[in-house]
């Protein structure tokens, strides 16, 4: 099939005007979950098909689109949904954080500060913090509109009882203006911090489930915990080996048989624009004097 | 009870208003023109053969179940409020506050796949608890003013005898000091020795709390040895009421003279 076949970033506009005024009911509403009719797209849900639909609503021409997974660039699904808007929307595409208008994103949010020129587009495969322990929807809808959230903190309860500590790491619940309790989606909750008071509009979409939910700029959001224990987004105590970056999100890698470990930036652009800066760490060097 | 209280007893009003409570199923009569008054501290016993109305009453009176006539006046913070009328919010907010709901299966009032400790915590979260050893503190003690080893507080209510799981419901019930408990059958289900120990257990937190409660039962023992006051109902219909003693032991009413004389098995 040729470009023309497809519509500006394949949704028909009238599809794309239902998913903006559910965006839009989001943002008025910071935290609460907005139904939309997600459709059908040419990619199995797992690859993130909420988050498709709510780039496919934002992309105007002129956007330049980062997508990235666990971080990177270069994964499978991160290359397939930038080459895919690539070819029905046309628009530009880049790995620089600071150079995207657009970034779509699954399981964590750029190192790189955002900006109120930005967008962050989260996929996001369950939406409802309160299906945990409560699997009823109408039940759930009930909860949230009467703000009867003690739930959330039985969960916390019980990890501690379980771990001694709040052992939730990744799906960490936060509270969105001291109303909505949201799901932020599985990042790290080494992220949590950076979705509050984002100057970047922060979008979420559930293909599956069929929700939409936003974050306004600068919106207040508060990770849930008890007095006497404080959240914590639990910084890993190494530098990355790469780049030095002491303040970074780190994945753990394997590097030889005799099981010798790094630790690297789970954000490649970060670490690579932070190398050509001319920072290295333990193991790197910096950009230009690498062979 | 504080002196002010004491020196100033016009204030008192009952605890619950009951008028002309209606609730049909259909054509059917669950419950019809039910009224009483329960006042502070005082435990109502409701008895009456199977069908008579007694749980489609106590839903009612709970918010669990929409009346089709009839007043629940509830005293609340700000005074005395139908709580029929009363918007959802507001009603739920009682329901965890100062209403207390203890099911005849234990499996309808507590979390299985949550701990002990979670189960008797989670209405201390609900309204607001954000200090996890508080939590516990207070979970520890009413595990044990209900007989559950506080080593137990890890384990989840699957792991639990069917008496335990009934007495941890009503700690989780408790727990936050309701004003008002409904109890439907709380010990139904249970084997005999098993149903001796947990009222013996309800006697004294009724007693020690100074509880109010509306206890439906089968069962004319439970409402001898916990309840003031007592109500018979028959088709949906309240037949006869007064204070319990007397009830029981000069009926005035044909059915409760049945009941008593256990002809009729309820
Ligand atoms: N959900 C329902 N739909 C239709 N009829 C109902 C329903 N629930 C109860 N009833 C009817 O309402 C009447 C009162 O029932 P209810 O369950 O309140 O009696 P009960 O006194 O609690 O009986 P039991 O001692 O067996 O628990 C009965 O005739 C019953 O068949
Ligand atoms: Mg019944
Ligand atoms: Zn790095």
């Amino acid at each position: 099939m040729t470009e023309q076949a497809y519509n500006f970033a394949y949704l028909d506009e009238q599809t794309k005007r239902m998913i903006r005024r559910a965006i839009l009911k989001g943002v008025a509403v910071p935290g609460y979950q907005v139904p939309f009719a997600s459709r059908e797209m040419p990619m199995p849900y797992g690859w993130g098909t909420g988050g498709v639909q709510v780039t496919a609503a934002c992309l105007t021409p002129g956007d330049r689109l980062k997508v990235i997974d666990q971080g990177a660039d270069d994964t499978t699904n991160a290359v397939s949904i930038r080459s895919f808007f690539s070819r029905t929307a046309g628009v530009a595409v880049t790995e620089a954080t600071a150079e995207a208008t657009l970034i779509q994103t699954r399981h964590r949010i750029p190192e790189h500060p955002l900006t109120e020129d930005q967008i962050l587009v989260y996929q996001v495969p369950i939406p409802e913090p309160l299906r945990f322990l409560e699997p009823r929807e109408p039940e759930t809808r009930k909860m949230h509109s009467l703000e009867e959230y003690g739930l959330m903190h039985v969960k916390l309860y019980e990890d501690i009882a379980r771990h001694g500590a709040i052992a939730t790491s990744y799906d960490y619940p936060v509270k969105v203006e001291g109303r909505y309790v949201m799901d932020p989606s599985p990042i790290p909750k080494f992220d949590n911090p950076k979705l509050s008071g984002c100057p970047a509009l922060q979008l979420f979409g559930a293909g599956r489930e069929q929700r939409i939910y936003a974050l306004p700029p600068y919106t207040r959001v508060d990770s849930l915990d008890f007095d006497d224990h404080p959240f914590d987004p639990s910084k890993a105590d190494h530098d990355c080996d790469l780049c030095g970056a002491g303040d970074s999100y780190l994945d753990e890698v394997i590097i030889d048989d005799a099981g010798g470990r790094m630790f690297v930036c789970s954000d490649t652009d970060f670490c690579r624009s932070r190398r050509a800066a001319g920072h290295a760490g333990r193991l790197g060097t910096p950009a230009g004097e690498a062979a | 009870m504080t002196q002010m209280e004491k020196i100033v007893p016009a204030t008192e009003v009952p605890l619950l208003q009951v008028r002309d409570l209606t609730r049909r199923y259909g054509a059917r009569i669950g419950c019809a023109d039910v009224s009483f008054d329960l006042w502070p501290g005082e435990v109502l016993g409701i008895v009456g053969e199977s069908g008579s109305g007694k749980s489609t009453l106590l839903s009612c009176l709970a918010g669990h179940l929409a009346p089709d006539a009839g007043q629940v006046i509830f005293d609340t913070a700000s005074g005395p409020k139908d709580t029929v009328q009363m918007d959802e919010p507001e009603r739920r907010r009682l329901s965890r506050t100062d209403w207390a709901y203890v099911h005849q299966n234990p499996r309808d009032g507590l979390r299985m796949g949550v701990t002990a400790g979670g189960n008797v915590g989670e209405r201390l979260m609900a309204v607001g608890a954000r200090h996890y050893g508080a939590i516990r503190d207070a979970a520890t003690d009413w595990l044990g003013r209900v007989e559950i080893d506080a080593s137990r507080i890890d384990d989840r209510p699957s792991a639990f005898s069917g008496g335990m799981q009934q007495r941890l419901q009503i700690a989780r019930n408790l727990v936050t000091g309701p004003r008002l408990v409904f109890m439907d059958e709380p010990t139904g289900g249970l084997d005999v020795s098993v149903q001796a120990r947990l009222l013996d257990l309800l006697r004294g937190l009724v007693r020690e709390m100074g509880l109010s409660a509306i206890i439906v039962t089968h069962d004319l023992a439970v409402v001898r040895l916990l309840a003031d006051r007592l109500m018979v109902m028959k088709s949906g219909r309240v037949v006869e009421q007064g204070l319990t003693d007397q009830v029981l032991d000069d009926p005035q009413h044909a059915y409760t003279q049945l009941l008593v004389s256990s002809v009729l098995q309820v």
